[in-house]
């Protein structure tokens, strides 16, 4: 029986898990890397392998974004499957790993398991999901953690909502350690953050709107790492987005506790000042926090303390977005920015490219017990090709996602996905993202002839 | 056709959001002209046809009766067509109805929209999807412009000017727009601002606002030029915020002993309606001497003529 084989020959392998960066080949063969390294292609490729130039661009493990809001099953025109796995792969993340806030939440096995055909079915990134801790999120009783972990969850979470009961939270942690399950936290005191719509301070003062004070979220986590201690459960902050907060888990990381968290690209790169007036592309939750909070969380993700990065993608439509700020929803897209705005942190020289792309890779993956994110004999071949070095400028009319709710629309960036292959199967890059990139080196406008992209609408508020 | 009070002043802005952005200039054109409406609306013929044949609609999405019946007097004098439309908020998904009614309204070539609305910003918002002139009448917390230009006029025709006065704004500076305005136009001017209050009644970060900062009536109001109290809303006063009217009233109500610590000259402001003997002692609140809340309600008008004269100098028929 034949396989199915690519070379990837002239690139430069970049490996956070093993600390690998060297110019190699890498050999994929029915969707599995058969191998990798400096020789490999020394005496010529296979010869019924097809063969991808990397052009010395950076070959790496796919990216994995361990917070993502699918909108599918339920909100499909905000996004689904399909249009999310688009946007991924033109993002370079090769797997996407779902909140349970579709509708209906996945809070059994028979939902899970519909999420995980529907991906199967589209073929484009890797989608895993989180299960909720409580159903329906009303923070009372428990999922079937046993069951939804055998059917594939691979974390626990409540997704925007807080386990705010004390008790509930004990339970879950406890239970879920029976099977070595992660309990994933939005870490927010709800009756701190009620009504608020943005940081509080003065900013949110002189707009009249109601705050929501950084604290909020560090007594949440100090009282979850209170439980954590008593329960000796393994525990996740998401996205987290102040000093306080940064402070507290590298203390508790001192202390020994299973304890991990993750920032959202919009933590680092942007400020409250981005709400300026009124821009509800702008509201998130966390909301965007002060200049020091932002420092701390690049501080954070230099000493290690943040262990990933994931990109919060929050699909919203128009409709939901241009609001009167008080009514608009929280949320911003993240997919297809993910990679460019980690690597700011690269470019600015506050991360090496191993740490950055580790944030994206090998270290959510190990906290999800995933076998991607990293090159290895035998790991499934999920992919990335990157130009790290491209200058470009984001532009919401060339998102894939069927949102457009980025406040990063028309930021220069510098680095982008060139190919994305999921097991084997290149997902995105192999005709259009290679003449897009063809058609930028030779000055001609991207994107505009695509008549299909037309970015239904300019949702800007 | 009466010819206006002086033709070459022109506007710099399209719309009339909120304080922030206008400058000291702006502002003194603004007070100058309303000087002289005030004039006019105490003659027995109060009408003027400089806006005739021009349409002013007041869209309150929030009940007022004061605010919205001072527009529609500020119109009718200047003799423009003046409608006034009521939407519920509740009734309807409140954005759609802002933008559709916006959008709706627009098309009927209105070219004034004086507009009040619930949540900040969202009068901005409006003004982004229409292009006749906008008044913001009241936008949440935000800002209430017309309302600090009203108080600077009672202010300026008592004490001949607003540069170096002291002025106290005291109560619910946490939900207040008036506060807000009034603090930006007041600094605008040269005046200093302090704020008194409890602090589960004060913004965050309202340091840096540029204010001076009381929770002591006496220790805030002492040599004050002018004294603005507030209104504090009734659903506010019942333990979330303050834990009872009277140990609102015994602290941060205004009455004569607290008065006292301010300049013997100091004048008592309030934008209505009051809640006598809550934030204020009725008795004051009507002490001719003293109070200047009525006189407030007159300038209104005036400043409100002035503000739609200004903004439809360069308007050009509203062509959606």
């Amino acid at each position: 029986m034949s396989k199915y084989r690519t070379a990837y020959v002239n690139a430069r392998l970049v490996d956070p898990a093993s600390g690998l960066d060297a110019p190699g080949g890498l050999l994929a063969e029915d969707g599995k890397i058969a191998d990798f390294g400096a020789k490999l292609f020394a005496d010529g490729t296979p010869g019924d392998a097809e063969v991808v130039d990397c052009g010395g661009h950076v070959l790496a493990p796919g990216l994995i974004d361990m917070r993502v809001q699918l909108r599918d099953p339920g909100q499909e025109h905000m996004e689904d499957i399909e249009s999310a796995g688009h946007a991924a792969g033109a993002g370079g993340v090769t797997t996407i790993v779902c909140l349970p806030n579709t509708d209906p939440v996945i809070d059994n096995v028979a939902v899970l398991e519909f999420v995980a055909r529907r991906a199967r079915e589209v073929k484009l990134a890797k989608i895993h999901c989180y299960a909720a801790i409580t159903r329906g999120f009303a923070g009372r009783e428990l999922t079937e953690m046993g069951l939804l972990g055998e059917a594939g969850a691979v974390a626990f979470t409540d997704g925007e909502v807080t386990v705010a009961d004390a008790k509930t939270l004990q339970r879950a942690l406890s239970y879920a350690s029976t099977f070595g399950h992660l309990i994933a936290q939005h870490p927010e005191e709800p009756s701190l953050a009620a009504d608020g719509q943005m940081n509080s301070g003065e900013i949110a003062s002189r707009l009249g709107l109601a705050g929501i004070p950084p604290v909020a979220e560090v007594i949440m986590i100090e009282r979850d790492l209170r439980l954590v201690e008593k329960t000796g459960g393994r525990y996740h902050a998401a996205h987290i987005s102040t000093a306080a907060s940064v402070d507290a888990i590298r203390q508790a990381k001192r202390r020994g506790l299973d304890v991990t968290c993750d920032t959202a690209p919009h933590y680092f790169a942007l400020n409250e000042i981005a709400v300026g007036d009124y821009r509800t592309f702008a509201k998130v939750r966390p909301p965007l926090r002060d200049e020091a909070d932002r420092e701390s969380v690049v501080e954070g993700l230099k000493d290690g303390t943040i262990d990933a990065i994931a990109s919060d993608h929050s699909p919203y439509d128009q409709d939901s977005k241009r609001l009167p700020f008080a009514q608009a929803a929280f949320g911003i897209i993240g997919l297809e920015t993910l990679l460019p705005l980690t690597l700011e942190l690269y470019h600015n020289k506050h991360l090496s490219l191993l740490q950055a792309l580790g944030l994206l890779t090998a270290r959510p993956a190990a906290r999800l017990g995933l076998t991607a994110g990293r090159l290895a004999k035998g790991a499934p071949a999920d992919l990335v090709l990157i130009d790290t070095e491209r200058p470009w400028k984001i532009d919401e009319i060339e998102f894939r996602s069927k949102s457009k709710n980025s406040p990063f629309d028309g930021r220069p960036v510098q680095g982008h996905a060139l190919r994305t292959v999921v097991d084997g199967r290149t997902i995105f890059g192999a005709g259009r993202a290679t003449e897009k990139a063809t058609e930028k080196a030779t000055g001609k406008e991207p994107g505009k002839e695509t008549g299909k992209r037309t970015g239904k609408g300019k949702g800007k508020s | 056709m009466s010819t206006r009070a002086d033709s070459s002043l022109r506007f710099p802005h399209r719309h009339l959001l909120g304080i922030e952005g206008l400058s000291a200039d702006a502002i003194t054109m603004v007070l100058d002209l309303a000087d002289s409406y005030v004039e006019q609306s105490r003659k027995p013929d109060k009408k003027l046809s400089l806006l005739r044949g021009r349409t002013v609609i007041n869209l309150f999405f929030e009940s007022s009766t004061r605010t919205r019946t001072s527009f529609e007097l500020a119109g009718k004098r200047l003799g423009a067509d003046v409608i006034n439309m009521s939407v519920s908020t509740s009734s309807i998904k409140k954005g759609e109805t802002l933008i559709d009614t916006a959008m709706t309204l627009n098309a009927m070539h209105t070219d004034v929209l004086v507009v009040r609305h619930s949540d900040s910003g969202a009068v901005k918002l409006l003004s982004e999807k229409v292009n006749c002139a906008v008044m913001n009448a009241g936008d949440g917390s935000h800002e209430h412009p017309t309302q600090a230009l009203l108080d600077a006029l009672t202010i300026r025709r008592r004490k001949g000017r607003l540069q170096g006065l002291t002025v106290a704004i005291c109560g619910d500076v946490l939900h207040s727009r008036v506060a807000r305005s009034n603090i930006l136009l007041l600094h605008a001017m040269g005046a200093r601002v302090r704020v008194i209050g409890p602090p589960t009644l004060l913004p965050s970060a309202i340091d840096r606002f540029g204010v001076e900062v009381f929770h002591d009536m006496r220790a805030g109001l002492k040599d004050c030029d002018i004294v603005m109290m507030l209104r504090l809303q009734t659903e506010r006063m019942q333990g979330r915020f303050v834990p009872s009217l009277r140990e609102y009233f015994h602290f941060f109500g205004l009455d004569r002993e607290k008065l006292s610590f301010a300049r013997e000259d100091a004048l008592v402001m309030h934008p209505g309606p009051m809640n006598r003997g809550v934030e204020i002692d009725s008795e004051l609140a009507d002490d001719i001497d003293r109070s200047v809340i009525r006189e407030q309600v007159e300038m209104g008008v005036a400043v409100r003529m002035a503000c739609l004269d200004l903004l439809t100098r360069d308007l050009i028929g509203n062509a959606p």
